[in-house]
């Protein structure tokens, strides 16, 4: 099975070595065409500003939203939650209106105001999140539909789900962290063959299964 | 990209640079002009922050750890210590580890960038001769490193403590790098880089990202120039997308060939 990353700028590496290392082939995405034979997408950390004008200049917006709607799993880190929010703070244009959120970018300040928490994420079992926030966003507002799966102690808002697209404020990719992958990767073959039931759940290299 | 300007700094980001670098004068002006050359006035600096949501890098002189203190203070994103800038300290670099803001510095092999790293460097780019327009250096020292990494790869782990020796780098960061193949930051090819063609073949010789320093805002048409360096960057292997680019850019800067520069004003050898 294979999962895109779009490879347009920031992260990019690194989500890719996380996919491989839970047994998923990464397809670096650029163009429209290497959407092809993709069973979901991860759009990685950087700055949201170059992707949105990099995605436009290559006419991956409306493929990328097409992949999205038909219910490829769509999982997005940091700037990628900004690039999936249906609403940015200041009135910025959305890039994939996905989400029905509102992220504040750069909500924590500068570079010098990154910082790492560990989070309790349930989806993913009870072992904390180690998060890795760099000029990151936030969810300011969540709309009806959209699950929340994580917040700060102070009850902000840094993860959440709406049906096949998840986002996420921080980077888990940079932490060692392989379950928001796996679970990714899980959906990806709900998604690429949903009939077929013979796997029995939990063998596939990318389950979650004993590590969660 | 370098700016000088908020309004270069809005036409780097309009044309998809990731972060800028905010400085008084290109460094083909620094070269020009001579003298000593310093940290930019924090006002310009703070002019540039303000105009832009991409990260602000911005310089500081080798060794000169209170220029970082006062670009830190300013809140800048990531600080440079750029040997495009007059050295401060000929023994010593910054004690990078002293500093919460990441610093990117130059290097012209493995061992000097492990050196660096190992003083804290979170990022890492290899020197071209900045200024020039003339990409020979910045081929020079991308493919040493590189070939230097490669060698380190194929050692036996017993084989690793004279390399490590050789390199002048410790141990440690010796033994990670020839297990991973790769630094352990992210490298950038800077220096030299004046069309898009001179961005593609830096990443195709193993760059992760490059700094255009003057040949953008030297150049004819800078905003044409700033957008089709950031394409052939992003697809670096598919000359097709790099010939389109690359199409009615109007002149490059003119530049000065890397060999015609006297020693005494190289800049890539600053740094040891």
């Amino acid at each position: 099975m294979k999962i895109g990353v779009l490879a347009l700028h920031g992260a990019v590496i690194e989500h890719m070595r996380t996919l491989r290392e839970i047994g998923v082939e990464p397809v670096a995405v650029r163009l429209p065409e290497d959407l092809a034979g993709i069973a979901g997408l991860i759009l990685p950390g950087g700055e949201s500003t170059t992707m949105r004008k990099l995605a436009t200049r290559w006419g991956l917006r409306g493929p990328i939203m097409d992949l999205a709607r038909s219910g490829a799993p769509i999982l997005g880190t940091c700037a990628g939650m900004i690039v999936v929010a249906k609403e940015i703070v200041g009135g910025e244009e959305p890039v994939f209106p996905l989400l029905d959120v509102t992220v504040e970018r750069n909500a924590f300040g500068r570079q010098l105001d990154s910082f790492e928490t560990d989070l309790a994420m349930p989806i993913l079992g009870d072992r904390p999140v180690h998060a890795i926030f760099i000029r990151a966003p936030i969810i300011e507002r969540v709309g009806p539909g959209v699950e929340v799966l994580a917040r700060l102690p102070d009850r902000r808002v840094v993860a959440v789900r709406q049906r096949n697209v998840i986002a996420l404020a921080f980077h888990p990719e940079l932490a060692g962290e392989t379950r928001i992958h796996r679970l990714v990767a899980t959906m990806a073959a709900e998604y690429a063959e949903p009939h077929e039931g013979t796997t029995a759940a939990g063998t596939e290299p990318w389950s979650l299964g004993e590590s969660a | 990209m370098d700016v000088v300007t908020p309004e270069h700094a809005r036409i780097a980001e309009d044309a998809g640079a990731c972060a800028v670098m905010a400085l008084e004068r290109v460094p083909s002006d620094i070269r020009a002009a001579g003298g000593v050359a310093r940290m930019s006035d924090p006002a310009m600096i703070e002019g540039i922050m303000a105009a832009v949501s991409i990260p602000v890098m911005a310089k500081a002189r080798i060794g000169h750890f209170v220029e970082a203190q006062v670009l830190e203070a300013l809140g800048v994103d990531y600080i440079d210590e750029s040997e495009v800038l007059t050295p401060a300290d000929e023994t010593n670099h910054i004690d990078k580890h002293a500093f919460k803001v990441p610093f990117v510095c130059g290097c012209r092999n493995l061992g000097e960038a492990l050196r660096r790293i190992n003083e804290g460097a979170a990022m890492i780019r290899t020197k071209g001769e900045a200024g020039t327009g003339d990409i020979v250096e910045a081929v020079r020292h991308i493919r040493t490193l590189m070939s230097d990494i490669r060698r380190l790869a194929s050692m036996r782990d017993d084989e690793l403590f004279v390399a490590a020796k050789e390199l002048e780098a410790p141990y440690d960061l010796v033994k990670q790098v020839a297990a991973e193949g790769k630094l352990p930051v992210v490298n950038f090819v800077a220096g030299g880089i004046a069309i898009p063609a001179d961005a593609a073949l830096a990443m195709q010789l193993g760059a992760e990202g490059v700094f255009v320093g003057s040949g953008i805002f030297k150049s004819e048409n800078p905003a044409k120039t700033a957008e089709a360096i950031v394409q052939a960057t992003l697809h670096f292997d598919n000359p097709k997308i790099i010939a389109e680019v690359s199409k009615g850019l109007g002149s490059p800067m003119r530049g000065i060939a890397a060999a015609s520069v006297p020693d005494a004003e190289r800049l890539a050898v600053r740094g040891w």
